[in-house]
Parts: C-alpha cells; structure tokens; sequence
C-alpha cells in the first residue's frame, strides 16, 4: 500500500495529479461540443496559436494566463471573421495559427534563453505546476462547467443545427464568439499538462471514445469528463513508476483505451446483429 | 383577411450579385403554396430572406405587419432547412431534437422538464412517429427524419411554417404522405410554405403555387399557372403540359410524358396497358 501511496508523498506529484484531473474533465466536456461540431482542427491550430501569445506575454513580463488566453481569443475571433470572408475555415485556421505560432518560435530563437520553457510548452510539464497554477485550473474549471450548465441549451442547438437555431431565437453569434472564448480559455489552462502538440489528444479521444458508447450527447459529456479525468489520473501516476514523459503517458494512455473500446464496441455490434438474425430464422 | 407575411419588392443578394429581385409575396392563415422552381434560382435565398436570417438589399419581410429585422427572426416562424445540411451522426434522439423547438421557453436547466417531453411527446403523436421518440436521429428513414424536423418547427406553435425542399431524395409514398400531414395542418389554420423543384408529384398536388427563377413568374392555382409558357420562363426549356380528368402531367420530353401517364393509371389499367 505504502509502494501504491508513495508519489503523493511529494506536494508536486498530487498537485500534478489534480490538475491533470481536472483539466481531463474540461477537456472531455469541451471535446464533445468540439468532436461533434467538427472542430478539432480549429482547437489544435489554436493550441499553437497560444504558445505564440505565452512567449510574447513571458517577454512583455505579462500574467501568462491572461496574456495567452487574451491572445488565444483574439485568434479565434479572427478565424472567424476570415471564415466570413471567403476563406475557407481550414484555410484560415492554417493561416492565423502557424502565423502566431511563428511568431513564438522567432522569438524564442531571439531570446535563447527560453530553450527549457520552450520544450515544457511543446509536451507539457504537469509536474511543474505551482499552486498558483492549481488554483488557477480549479476556478477556471467551476467557471467553464457552470457556463456548460447554464447554456446547456442553447450550445445544444447551435452545435447540431446552427441555422434553425438562429430561427428559434438562439444568439448564434453570442454563442461562436461564447465558444471561441471557452476554447481559449480552455487551452491556456490545460497547456501545461499536454503543451501544444498533445493537447488535442486530451480533447478529441475520450470525446471520441464516448461517441462509441453513447448516442445522447448529455451522456456523452458525462462518459467523456469522467473519462478525461480517469485517464490522467492513470496516466499521470503511470508515469511516475514507468519513468516517462506525464503528457506521453496520459496520450498513450487515452489511445490505447479508444482502441479496446473501439474493439468492443465492434465486437458487440456483430454479436448483436448474429443474435438477430438468428431470432429471425428460428422465430 | 390579415396576412401572416408579406413580402413587397425585396431584392436580395450575395457578394455583388443579386439572387432576385423585386419580389411581392402575401401569406395568408391556412395557406398552403408551393415555391416552385429549377435548383439554384434563389429559392431558398427567398425563404432565408423570409425568415429574417439575411440582410434584404431592398424591399422588405413583414411578419403578422410588423418588419423583420435582419438577422433577429421573430417567434411564431417555424423553418425546416434542407436535409443535406444536417450531420446524421450528431447524438441527439428525435425527442430532443423537437425540444430544441422549444428554446424561447427559456428552461436553463440543461435536462428536459416533464412539461417539455409532454409537447415533444403530442408532436411526435401529432406527425405519426412517436414510436421512435428515443431512437437516435441518424437511424429514422429518411420520412421520419423530415416529420421530426416538422414536428421541431411546430412545437413552437408558429403561425407559419417555411420548409425548404422537404421531398427532396424522398420517394412517391412518403411525398404523398408529408403532403397530407401539410394540408392536414393548413386547415387547421397553418399557414405552409414549401419550395420544391418536383413538378409532378409535389407542386401540381398543392393548392397553390409561386413559379420562381430569380423572381415571382406567376403564381395561382396549378391549374391556371402550370402553362407551357410560364414552365418555359421557370425552368428556362420547353415543358409539355398534359391535362387530364383535373390533373397535370408536366414533362419535358413526350416519352417522358407517356411514362408519367402510365405511372399514374390505377393499377389495374396499367396492367393491361402494358
């Protein structure tokens, strides 16, 4: 029990583990509004997207969090006034993101000594949050799991079908630019877990992973946070025994349920359609 | 009688290009009329328009007299948008869809009340499909898909409802059905809207139709406006009209025509015929 319990002898290991616990929760709720609404591309240029904006926020010596999440937003918004300008959404999500991401990269080679902090952004180092961090993650979590509350509804109906929405009386606008704010918001505060290349992992497989076992979207929110949260806790305390990357191991982690649900979800169907087919010969 | 919309000389367009122009349309309570016309004549853009979801250039939408502000589509208006726009995979069960319906009852609590699944519930009876409230929408035929869509515009209890091409891809039964349940619901005192490029198994069963490409060509009882002139400015090709016992056969080509004819023979004559 004592070998079990010991990496929450150290205050970072169970800070590490309360962050990823929550953040796998926001990024699992906020994963089925951005599985189902096709946008995980969006929210993987915008992860990049905000490592330009941390870089520029650690230079003008600005609070991280809303310097990037400021920047995050501004990104986002910009997406979609290009999206409205004959731009294709792929094509203008690949143009504000990699700018503001090269933006970060250049300078960061100006300023040399940001090769450590760089690497952290890139894979994630939830290892090395603060409490200040923890802090931030716990309230930034109670807001964004109220406001799903809250607009349950109205997100509802704009994600499966945005013109009627619009008909029926749904702020269509209010709730892209509401979104594009969650998402931001979203990003910044979960960068640390995953950085900016693992980050969409944590977004779109246990999403994905409730799509397979559900087919109410509340459900799926409820599969997919729990899910999020399960798979960081173990990934994050896997991490410690087997000596690997956190953000690595909560990804593989992830993947690796996806595909045995993938494998019983498909096993189950076929065994279910056999089973019909022989009531109706027999029958 | 007062009109529940009225269209006076609206001209709408995208980009530089307008889609039509000076267009007068009255609705009435109970009317039920067809906008008829070829693919990509600005149908839909006229129903848009209607709604309130796009900027007019000119002219102006009243609803029950009141002007339709751009982008702020007032309560008492149902709309079914075209099929093809829908993600048939998106985890929702027709139930929850007709409650979508029943957003500007303001319940911010993100689960349903009892009141709520009580009218999804009298809709879904009320359009024949109850029996697959709880299945997910993806798996309902493609009928069934179109009544939930129905029911969703209705829970709202509007004085009118817009439908935008709701037979396309649908076969002749379930056509015919839908077109029952809308004239079931017009004599109720619904006014219905509907925008259809089918000719013959759609516009010429409604009791009234707009012929539209780019603007108003005519519009009456399908007796008086389906003329081989009016189709030609319509559909932009010589049309055969074929009037038979108070029906209409409309074809562009003879062989066509026969089959139509034959195809609408009681069974028992088109056994011999053939």
């Amino acid at each position: 029990m004592d070998l079990l319990l010991k990496p929450f002898q150290y205050e970072f290991f169970t800070r590490a583990i309360l962050v990823g616990v929550m953040s796998g929760l926001l990024c699992g709720v906020m994963g089925v509004y951005i599985t189902t609404r096709r946008m995980s591309y969006i929210a993987h240029g915008l992860s990049h997207a905000i490592l330009g904006g941390a870089v520029l926020t650690y230079v003008l010596g600005l609070n991280f969090y809303v310097g990037s999440g400021i920047w995050g937003f501004g990104a986002a918004l910009l997406i979609q006034y290009l999206t409205g300008r004959r731009i294709y959404s792929d094509a203008a999500i690949g143009i504000v993101t990699t700018a503001c991401f090269a933006l970060g990269v250049a300078v960061i080679s100006t300023y040399r000594k940001f090769s450590q902090n760089f690497e952290a952004a890139l894979f994630g180092n939830v290892l090395g949050v603060s409490p200040t961090d923890l802090w931030v993650v716990t309230g930034v979590t109670i807001v964004l799991l109220a406001v799903v509350f809250v607009f349950y509804r109205p997100l509802l109906f704009w994600c499966f079908d945005r013109e009627v929405a619009q008909v029926q009386g749904v702020p269509v606008v209010a709730m892209d630019t509401l979104f594009a704010l969650m998402l931001a918001t979203l990003l910044v505060v979960t960068l640390q877990v995953l950085g900016v290349t693992l980050i969409i992992s944590a977004v779109v497989i246990p999403a994905s992973i409730a799509r397979l076992l559900s087919n109410h979207f509340g459900y799926m929110m409820m599969i997919s946070g729990g899910l999020g949260s399960v798979i960081s806790f173990a990934g994050i305390y896997m991490s410690y025994y087997f000596d690997v990357a956190s953000g690595a191991s909560v990804v593989l982690l992830s993947t690796l349920v996806f595909g045995a649900v993938l494998v019983w979800t498909n096993y189950r169907r076929r065994a279910n359609r056999f089973t019909a087919s022989v009531h109706s010969k027999y029958s | 009688m007062e009109s529940v919309l009225e269209v006076n000389h609206l001209t709408c367009g995208y980009q530089t290009q307008p889609v039509f122009s000076d267009v007068n349309l009255t609705l009435y309570p109970g009317q039920l009329s067809g906008l008829v016309g070829p693919s990509g004549c600005g149908k839909s853009t006229l129903i848009k328009a209607m709604l309130g979801l796009i900027h007019p250039w000119q002219g102006e939408v009243r609803f029950r007299g009141k002007r339709l502000r751009a982008g702020a589509p007032p309560p008492g208006v149902g709309y079914v948008p075209q099929v093809e726009t829908i993600d048939w995979n998106f985890p929702v069960t027709a139930e929850e869809v007709v409650m979508m319906g029943r957003y500007r009852e303001r319940n911010f609590l993100p689960w349903s009340s009892r009141r709520d699944r009580l009218v999804a519930r009298e809709l879904l009876e009320r359009v024949g499909i109850a029996h697959v409230a709880h299945q997910p929408i993806g798996e309902l035929s493609g009928g069934q898909q179109q009544r939930v869509f129905l029911a969703r515009a209705l829970v709202g209890q509007p004085d009118i409802v817009l439908l935008d091409e709701p037979t396309s891809g649908s076969d002749l039964h379930v056509q015919h059905e839908l077109l029952h349940l809308l004239a079931e619901l017009s004599q109720q005192g619904l006014c219905v809207l509907l925008s259809t490029h089918d000719l013959n198994s759609v516009a010429t069963h409604l009791p009234w139709v707009v012929c539209f490409n780019q603007g108003i060509v005519g519009q009456g009882q399908p007796t008086e406006v389906f003329t081989p002139e009016t189709l030609r400015q319509t559909f932009g090709s010589e049309m055969l009209v074929l009037r038979q016992h108070g029906r209409i056969l409309i074809s562009s080509d003879a062989t066509t025509l026969l089959h139509e004819l034959q195809s609408n023979l009681p069974p028992a004559l088109q056994q011999r015929n053939s």
